[in-house]
């Protein structure tokens, strides 16, 4: 890991702790698509720092450029985390957003993603957009994985500028798989159902 | 005997005591036949290799010298305090209190030690941190449980920082022909405590047939609090040579350190379960959390503190 990389982890466990529990999977070298609630962020950061140093070199985090594409937080997000940029706002409407994230897959490697797109203000996620349904269906063989971040809402709602300490734990669940013939929606809310279920709480109706 | 041989002699003997339990974990361990009692065990011996890299950590800020200590007790009272606002219910209105307290209350009220300013360090957080802390937090004009929130995070920062704090405190007093002796007056008070701790967690499980609070704290018993309690005040009476107390005295600082100790864990106890939980946190293998390990200190340190400040300085 590079030493920027080190740093980090070490920051992000002094400030939030992202303990790492392995419910459903257990924290294996191969190709996985991680998902996870958003509601901070931190919450990139905790999840990559949750992963064992062995994984990290090989999962990207998915993470916006308007957020994260300028000055210090750029420099974070593609040095240390080796992150993936994406555009939410689709300047070039011909362009396909998921390309970035495509080219992670293609050459192997793993990816963390944040389904519901922006931050939630919620404690239990909100509805997924389809670009983890595209990615399952043209890569079956990457492992999804669902993950829940506890905690981390309260560390730094939205707003926020600088994260509180908080005791963050870090959720692994079972592998999720796109059934035959099964729809996009029905495939994401079976997928938000199971980060759902990790958070051991239950969906306000 | 000089400051330097006598903490040579503490460090040994802690050392000596620490592999006696290892040895001792190991034997039960290989022993141990049912998974109930095997749990125990791994248990046992979690909380021994624990030890060990606790007392590495204070013997190396006891080596290096009081800068080191301070820092680490500043850590100390950092993961604490992380650990009672992650337990305790918080809103967004929260936040200004909650950077207030872990990025300036913590690092003043240590740095006050440093400058050895006792007489704003025992009035910071009890005058200035109390008013100011509920003052900012109206500021988000969040009125939903405000007085509960307020007095949440002043707990948290009361029995975290400042009652912590008071252990490190202790290198600060002018003790009359006890110079530069300090740091084993805070060896003396976390020997006891922990101690006290640890006999009253070893005669529980061999003795221990009646509950004290079995609402409160359900693994501690009356036969474990009063061997524990009584053999680590006796220790505390042999322990003379390394205070500034006559025999006698150490027996009766080393009574007020275990009931106090004792006091500290029931009420911290009470205020987790009332929190929702079984252990502070998961920092220290088979110990739970920091608070878990510090629940005692933090009530035996203000009052050891103060004792000794009055009838000693």
């Amino acid at each position: 890991m590079r030493p920027s990389g080190a740093l980090l982890v070490g920051i992000v466990k002094l400030l939030v702790g992202a303990y790492p529990r392995w419910v459903g999977c257990q924290p294996e070298p191969r190709q996985r698509i991680y998902f996870a609630n958003h509601s901070s962020h931190v919450d990139t950061l905790a999840l990559w720092s949750a992963l064992p140093r062995r994984l990290r070199h090989t999962t990207h985090p998915v993470a916006a450029r308007d957020y994260w594409g300028h000055g210090l937080k750029k420099y974070i997000a593609t040095k240390a985390l080796r992150a993936v940029l994406i555009d939410r706002a689709r300047e070039d409407k011909n362009a396909n957003p998921l390309e970035p994230l495509i080219a992670v897959l293609e050459r192997g490697e793993s990816l963390i993603i944040f389904p519901e797109g922006t931050r939630g203000k919620d404690v239990l996620p909100g509805p997924f957009k389809s670009g983890l349904f595209h990615l399952a269906k043209q890569f079956p063989q990457a492992e999804l994985v669902p993950v829940y971040l506890e905690n981390l809402h309260r560390s730094m709602p939205k707003g926020a500028i600088v994260p509180i300490p908080i005791t963050c734990t870090v959720r692994f669940g079972a592998l999720v798989q796109v059934g035959a013939g099964e729809t996009k929606d029905d495939f994401l809310a079976r997928a938000r159902n199971d980060v759902i279920a990790l958070s051991g709480k239950q969906q306000q109706s | 005997m000089s400051t330097h041989q006598k903490a040579l002699w503490l460090f040994g003997g802690v050392v000596a005591l620490l592999a006696v339990a290892s040895i001792i974990g190991a034997v039960l361990k290989a022993r141990a036949g049912n998974p109930s009692s095997r749990d125990v065990v791994e248990n046992l011996n979690a909380r021994v290799r624990a030890w060990w890299g606790m007392v590495a950590v204070f013997i190396v800020a006891f080596v290096l010298g009081q800068t080191t200590t301070l820092v680490m007790f500043a850590f100390a009272s950092f993961f604490a305090l992380r650990e009672f606002i992650t337990l305790t219910p918080t809103r967004p209105g929260d936040h200004r209190p909650l950077y207030l307290s872990f990025y300036v209350l913590i690092p003043v009220q240590y740095a006050l030690i440093g400058c050895g300013r006792y007489g704003i360090f025992a009035i910071f957080i009890p005058v200035y941190a109390f008013l100011l802390l509920p003052a900012i937090a109206t500021f988000a004009a969040d009125t939903q449980d405000f007085l509960e929130r307020c007095a949440k995070i002043q707990w948290g920062v009361m029995i975290t920082v400042y009652c912590i704090s008071h252990a490190p405190a202790l290198l600060l007093l002018k003790i009359p022909g006890y110079e530069a002796s300090n740091a084993l007056l805070l060896f003396y008070l976390l020997l006891i405590v922990q101690l006290s701790d640890v006999l009253q967690y070893v005669f529980g499980k061999l003795f221990g047939r009646t509950k004290l609070a079995p609402q409160v704290s359900p693994s501690k018993t009356v036969e474990g609090l009063v061997g524990g309690g009584l053999s680590a005040t006796a220790i505390g009476g042999a322990m003379w040579w390394i205070t500034p107390f006559t025999w006698q005295q150490s027996l009766l600082m080393s009574f007020v350190i275990v009931v106090m100790g004792f006091l500290g864990g029931l009420t911290l106890s009470a205020v987790k379960r009332s929190l929702g939980a079984k252990d502070w946190g998961v920092m220290i293998e088979g110990h739970g959390g920091m608070l878990d390990r510090m629940d005692s200190v933090s009530f035996a340190a203000p009052i050891f503190f103060h004792l000794t400040r009055f009838f000693f300085t």
